[in-house]
């Protein structure tokens, strides 16, 4: 006999939506727990979480590699700027997301469509490209983009029923910072399952087999480009929502932001978290959030001056990202997965 | 289905060159309803590209494909499973990091009509859907004696396994017509009676093309024979008239000594 809970959790979204609660209770609990500043690497984190997840899609469910997912989220920040740069002018938040959203994906669907033609290493050489370009093209544009500058974001007033809700229930004032923090992370938490969702569905399943055998995929039926730009277009969707998060928790969207070591991170952080896994990408961003932290901490102990220190971070990063390839290539959460499975058995 | 009893499987005039070589010159032949024919001849004979023209990976320079009275022009790979026709390839092509049952799942990918949203939503139109997909999949892995093996990937099976997966996951689309290209390459005797047992069964339910050079096989299960050599059509016919035909014994005694024969491939 079955209860109600083991029939509740084997509803896929039921699942879902059960975890996503429980994951909102704990980003609440250590929102209002930690320090402004704390909160602040959170809202960091949130934005890369979001695009690893996105990357991770692409990447680990699909097969397409994407070496400019920060130029993606560039378009994503910058779009959200110019949105809410009039304070009285501007569209309600969520509205300013959903557009740099849909902006962000209309545009990587140009070049998602121009990726399904091309092969392996020249769809990384085209995506190594617009990584390269668009801060390029952002400094270009002096006017409307702010050149080297960039543009300063104007977080939107903290609306009223956010904060007496916040109050009830956490008998705290909400500060800007935890309020960019929550958004993130809501954002987060509504891709993922979003996410999680379409991995499990007909969508995942022709993403994973056209990514196996794209000939015995076709034969099934399915249509190899479409599936391939879909994938392209939901992932560059998330970057463009992460972009966004960015630019409210950066207040800035400058070229310098968005280098080309930030699409790097983003792989290097979905590598890590072992392709293909959400919980992955999350760990991989918070990795990618808090280990400079650490690392650059561990440089100023042993004696390195702030630059060198500063410039450990994305060595050490650099290393493991190469160790967990040669040594554990399924990531953190493959190779436990792996381990888990070996014990059972 | 209503047009099942009708519809036949034409392939007209078929010809393909390959740079000067005529890979097949002025090919027909006609898979009836409920038939299963089968297409032999020697190395390089012209059968995998004959095959290959028959499920759109070739376009022939000249000749027609008919299917359910209809012309098939420019069929692109994708579009032959919604059409009925299904197909297995040589080298299996299973989705290696999917499990066999996921495998089998992408097969019914045609009878799917689940969106994009639906999925992201998890709609429970959706879930019921994926639900019914397993189930159809699994009752054809049963159907097959690979129930057992659902839930493991493909990379950890024997091949003869394999072999069941992958005909499994043509079967479940439950296509009218189905192609086999040399469904016995690697088997052992006891695995090749049991395959020939299970394609007898199927033109129960579908017409069936089969490429092949194993002649046991052939002559067992097929219906009708198609022999190929050098592109052309050298003869055709019931099994037991096919055996006795001169031409056929020529171009198979000359198969014994292959490196007499302009360059062949294969495959
Ligand atoms: N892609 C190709 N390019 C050039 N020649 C080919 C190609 N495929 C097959 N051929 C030639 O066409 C002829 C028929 O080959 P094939 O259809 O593979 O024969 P079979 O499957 O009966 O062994 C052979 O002479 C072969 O060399
Ligand atoms: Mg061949």
């Amino acid at each position: 006999m079955t209860t109600f809970a083991q029939r509740l959790w084997s509803s896929t979204l039921a699942r879902h939506l059960l975890l996503a609660g429980l994951g909102l209770v704990a980003v609440a609990l250590v929102l209002e727990s930690t320090s402004a500043f704390r909160n602040g690497q959170f809202a960091v984190m949130a934005y890369m979480g979001i695009a690893a997840g996105g990357l991770t899609v692409l990447t680990g469910l699909n097969g397409q590699l994407s070496l400019g997912h920060g130029a993606f989220m560039a378009i994503g920040a910058y779009t959200t700027a110019l949105l809410l740069s009039d304070r009285d002018g501007a569209p309600p938040l969520l509205v300013a997301l959903l557009v740099a959203t849909v902006v962000t994906l209309v545009i990587g669907a140009g070049v998602g469509v121009a990726a399904a033609r091309l092969h392996g290493p020249y769809i990384a050489g085209a995506t190594l490209a617009l990584a390269i370009a668009v801060p390029g093209i952002a400094r270009y544009f002096q006017d409307t983009l702010g050149g080297e500058q960039g543009l300063t974001v104007v977080v939107p007033d903290i609306p009223g029923w956010f904060a007496d809700t916040a109050y009830f229930i956490t008998a705290n004032d909400v500060s800007t910072s935890k309020y960019v923090a929550y958004v993130g992370w809501i954002s987060l938490i509504v891709t993922y399952v979003l996410l999680a969702n379409l991995s499990r569905s007909r969508v995942g399943r022709t993403w994973r087999a056209v990514r196996d055998n794209d000939v015995a995929a076709e034969i099934a039926g399915i249509n190899l480009g479409r599936a391939r730009v879909l994938a392209f277009v939901v992932s560059t969707a998330c970057a463009g929502l992460a972009g966004a998060v960015l630019a409210l928790a950066v207040r800035l969207a400058a070229p310098s932001g968005f280098m080309l070591t930030l699409s790097l991170a983003l792989l290097s952080a979905v590598v890590l978290g072992g392709l293909g896994s959400l919980t992955g990408a999350l760990i991989g961003a918070a990795l990618l959030t808090f280990l400079p932290q650490v690392v650059t901490g561990v440089g100023l102990d042993a004696g390195l001056s702030d630059l060198q220190a500063a410039e450990l971070a994305p060595l050490v990063y650099g290393l493991t990202t190469i160790l967990v390839v040669i040594l554990a290539p399924a990531g953190i959460v493959g190779t436990a997965r792996i381990a888990w499975r070996r014990r059972r058995s | 289905m209503a047009d099942r009893t009708v519809s036949a499987f034409r392939m007209s005039a078929i010809s393909v060159n390959f740079g000067g070589i005529a890979a097949l010159d002025d090919v027909s032949l006609e898979v009836a309803p409920n038939q299963v024919l089968g297409v032999i001849g020697p190395n390089g004979a012209g059968k995998t590209t004959l095959f290959n023209v028959a499920c759109g990976f070739i376009q022939p320079d000249a000749g027609a494909l008919t299917w359910r009275d209809r012309e098939l022009r420019r069929l692109k790979p994708h579009q032959l499973a919604g059409l009925g026709i299904g197909r297995t390839l040589q080298g299996l092509g299973l989705f290696d990091r999917m499990t066999v049952l996921e495998n089998v799942v992408v097969g019914a990918d045609r009878h799917a009509r689940a969106g994009f949203f639906a999925g992201m939503l998890g709609l429970r139109r959706s879930a019921r859907e994926e639900h019914d997909l397993r189930e159809r999949a699994m009752a054809l892995l049963d159907e097959l004696g690979a129930a057992t093996y659902a839930g493991q990937l493909p990379p950890s099976l024997p091949y003869p396994v394999r072999k069941r997966v992958a005909l499994a996951r043509a079967l479940v689309s439950e296509p009218d017509l189905l192609l086999l290209d040399e469904p016995a390459a690697g088997l052992s005797g006891d695995d090749m009676a049991e395959l020939g047992e299970l394609i007898k069964g199927l033109s129960q339910r579908m017409s069936v093309m089969l490429v092949e050079h194993h002649m046991d096989l052939v002559m067992s299960v097929c219906d009708h024979i198609v022999v190929l050599d050098f592109g052309k059509n050298i003869a055709s016919g019931p099994p037991a008239q096919v055996k006795e035909d001169p031409a056929v014994l020529a171009a198979y005694l000359g198969d014994e000594v292959e490196h007499d024969r302009p360059a062949t491939t294969r495959s």
